[in-house]
């Protein structure tokens, strides 16, 4: 059987694939993946489901702009090879896409199929057919590296925007240095990102790609710190400011400086990048509460909460100040939440953290809510049940509101324009106000995903190149050379 | 990776340390620090920048050897290497000339203070430096302070150097004296030797600068681990600070923090202990 004698009619009587995943018991008390990805046979059964469309709304839907149908058809043909090679070409960490992208509000949502059944799963398939280029890494499916164009760039943060943007102008010849302000790699991907959502080494071998391409990684340099932004326009080409989110939004009640209240990037750096709670050899500490809960209704609340579970939490409790309808986590993610056993406690407002005699988090207490009128995001906003007062019991409080633009950066070019949340301003191209610099992610959009981030690193990308081979723009540039 | 020069031990676990670290040591101010990852697996410590050679291009650290992962910083020899070194960070120190400056240093504290008042003496001030500690062998750097104080005081809390008592004893009489009253005081220490500073000075309304070290993680803002109340404010020390000005430093939360891990780390050297007798 292959998916050209298929008709459309048969196409669409095939059931859409279930991923396989481990199984909620045992994942509750340990960091293995959950979704364990598609079988060969799945994999090409699913993409025989996808009509090749002559609109392709897939693609417009995608931040990146993957050419969607070229790889799943290359998937039903059982051509895994080009289905690689269609990713790569379009989508520096297909394999990290393939696992956290929200593709039921991307491609999966403009799918033609889904109009009157369920989508293809465009992201399994993705997933499905990086893994398999990670597997068979060969020089084969590698890019590699053209001749060199002499332009040098220098990208700060080594996150997916970073990574992105490196990839593409690296496979244009130019010479990319990547400066990390921590001591690894991956940025969000890795400090973020739990293990069971996306394992390390799936970050270690997309990374390790840039390498292939001639990208230089310095770990360990803080720009605005260690060097200068104004430094690196002087010895780079062109710049792409990539640093990230930043700093986290506090809670702004009594009690968030007891001990075992968390941030949340304070808590999933601990267990992500540091290791707490899962390496034996680990020296960073974590407080693995018996009953935790956390604040907040996004991904990053999800992923906190379930952390805290995977680390021995008898509760794991998320509160929440809307109903689960308004949650800007993933279906998929508040999906396997509950399968876990985290308690969604919604429609719950924090109002104090409650603390003992030493100092220690004892509690939490709320003020229930209800929905009101829409507010300006047009979700309906909560407002207090008068009254409705009462306390959980939690030994760990993490607040998972989400973070606000870091001035580390920022701070030091005066020059650099700035909205009013003090996140970069750019351009449609990703150009910021300073001539050759560009920017992109989070801290342009303030907290958002890591495909938008992508999707930026593309764009900068491509507007870069278009600027360091322009001749008028690089006159009266000294020669490009790495800083010392 | 990051080649250790030199690695001496100044008192019973503290060691300064000079490390090959190029940008840093160019681009390094009084009152900044690095993160320090010895290797793999380590914590990420906050280190004070002692000194900077931008010429040869090293920094200097000073090492208490406290919990696991001070000990393995603190254990590399001249010749080994540390795996990170991250910065500098936090903001410099707001070095002017006031005229007359006492700095006060208790323990370690002393050398997180030494490149604080190298930098005022630079700038023209009258430095009187006071520094103390329990015991003779743990009064570090009086010679180094010597160099640019006007006047060196040591004090020791058992009396075997100096005056005996405690680093408070000698700042008050200093205070007291119209013709040495310091137009402002930089004090680093234990926590409770910079309250009690800050009391001091409070009612004479001198400006007095802390340095605190609170549990940092990434040492870029990015955590809030490092959050300390001042003047009912919630600030993040490794990029506010550390310094802040000790009259508006809510301290009892801060030693309350600090103790967050206590617990752990007693179990994590006590375990490793454990592994080198079983050795």
């Amino acid at each position: 059987m292959t998916g050209k004698r298929l008709t459309p009619k048969e196409r669409m009587a095939i059931p859409r694939v279930q991923m396989p995943e481990l199984d909620a018991g045992q994942r509750r008390v340990n960091f293995q993946e959950v979704n364990l990805g598609l079988s060969e046979r799945q994999a090409i059964m699913e993409a025989m489901r996808c009509l090749q469309c002559q609109s392709k709304p897939c693609v417009e839907g995608c931040p990146v702009g993957i050419h969607i149908p070229l790889f799943i058809e290359a998937i039903a043909e059982a051509d895994f090879l080009r289905a690689a090679r269609v990713l790569q070409r379009d989508n520096a960490l297909p394999a990290v896409c393939g696992r956290v992208c929200p593709q039921e509000v991307q491609c999966e949502s403009s799918c033609v199929l889904g109009k009157k059944g369920e989508p293809v799963a465009i992201g399994h398939l993705e997933r499905f057919a990086a893994d398999w280029a990670l597997l068979n890494d060969s020089k084969s499916v590698r890019l590699q590296a053209p001749p060199p164009s002499g332009k040098s760039v220098a990208i700060i943060g080594c996150g997916p925007a970073g990574i992105t943007a490196a990839a593409e102008l690296a496979v244009k010849g130019h010479a990319v240095t990547i400066f990390e302000a921590l001591h690894d790699t991956g940025g969000v991907l890795r400090y973020g990102i739990p293990e069971f959502r996306l394992p390390k080494r799936i970050i270690d071998r997309e990374v390790s790609r840039l390498a292939g391409l001639g990208v230089r990684i310095e770990c360990n340099v803080v720009v605005g710190k260690t060097v200068t932004l104004r430094r690196l326009r002087e010895e780079f080409d062109a710049v792409f400011i990539a640093n990230g989110a930043g700093l986290p939004i506090m809670l702004g009640i009594p009690g968030e400086n007891l001990k075992g209240v968390y941030s949340a990037n304070e808590y999933l750096t601990r267990v992500n990048l540091m290791g707490a709670g899962q390496d034996a050899d680990c020296a960073t500490p974590i407080i693995r509460g018996h009953s935790v809960v956390v604040i907040g209704g996004g991904n990053t609340a999800m992923d906190c909460v379930r952390v805290a579970r995977r680390l021995g939490a008898g509760r794991a409790m998320l509160v929440y100040r809307r109903s689960e309808a308004e949650m800007p986590a993933r279906v998929e993610e508040v999906q396997h939440a509950k399968e876990e056993g985290i308690e969604m406690i919604l429609l719950t407002a924090p109002v104090e953290v409650l603390g003992d005699e030493s100092g220690w988090t004892r509690g939490l207490r709320c003020q229930k809510m209800m929905l009101g009128e829409p507010d300006a995001s047009g979700r309906r906003r909560p407002v207090p049940v008068a009254g409705e007062i009462h306390d959980l019991d939690a030994d760990v409080v993490i607040n998972a509101l989400g973070t606000r633009a870091n001035p580390l950066l920022t701070a030091t070019e005066p020059e650099l324009k700035l909205n009013r949340w003090k996140n970069i301003e750019i351009d449609g191209d990703g150009a910021t106000s300073l001539d050759g610099v560009f920017a992109g992610g989070d801290i342009v959009r303030g907290g958002a995903t890591v495909i938008l981030a992508m999707g930026d690193g593309k764009r900068a990308a491509s507007a870069m190149h278009a600027y360091l081979t322009d001749a008028s723009s690089s006159t009266g540039r000294p020669m490009a050379s790495a800083v010392q | 990776m990051h080649e250790v020069l030199s690695n001496e031990m100044l008192a019973p676990n503290l060691h300064r340390m000079v490390i090959r670290a190029p940008r840093v040591a160019a681009a390094r101010k009084p009152g900044q620090f690095v993160i320090v990852r010895s290797e793999n697996g380590a914590e990420r410590i906050p280190l004070t920048i002692g000194d900077a050679d931008s010429i040869e291009g090293t920094i200097t650290l000073f090492v208490q050897a406290v919990g696991a992962s001070t000990k393995k910083i603190a254990g590399t020899n001249s010749g080994g290497r540390l795996r990170d070194v991250a910065g500098p960070l936090g903001m410099p120190t707001h070095i002017e000339n006031w005229g007359r400056v006492a700095c006060v240093g208790g323990g370690v504290g002393t050398a997180v203070l030494y490149p604080m008042a190298k930098a005022l003496a630079e700038a023209g001030n009258e430095v009187t430096t006071i520094i103390g500690g329990r015991s003779e062998s743990l009064i570090i750097l009086a010679d180094e302070l010597s160099v640019f104080s006007a006047e060196t005081r040591i004090t020791t809390e058992d009396g075997s150097l100096g005056r005996k008592g405690f680093v408070t004893a000698e700042l008050e009489s200093l205070l007291k004296d119209p013709m040495r009253a310091p137009q402002s005081v930089f004090a680093v220490g234990p926590v409770p030797m910079m309250k009690a500073i800050a009391e001091l000075t409070r009612p004479y309304g001198i400006t007095t600068i802390v340095s605190l070290n609170p549990i940092m993680i990434d040492g870029t803002g990015m955590c809030g681990g490092c959050r300390v109340l001042v003047g009912g404010e919630t600030r993040f020390a490794c990029v506010d600070g550390p310094e802040f000005d000790g009259h508006l430093v809510d301290f009892n939360n801060l030693s309350d923090r600090l103790t967050t891990y206590r617990e752990h780390e007693c179990r994590v050297v006590q375990q490793n202990k454990d592994d080198r007798e079983a050795a």
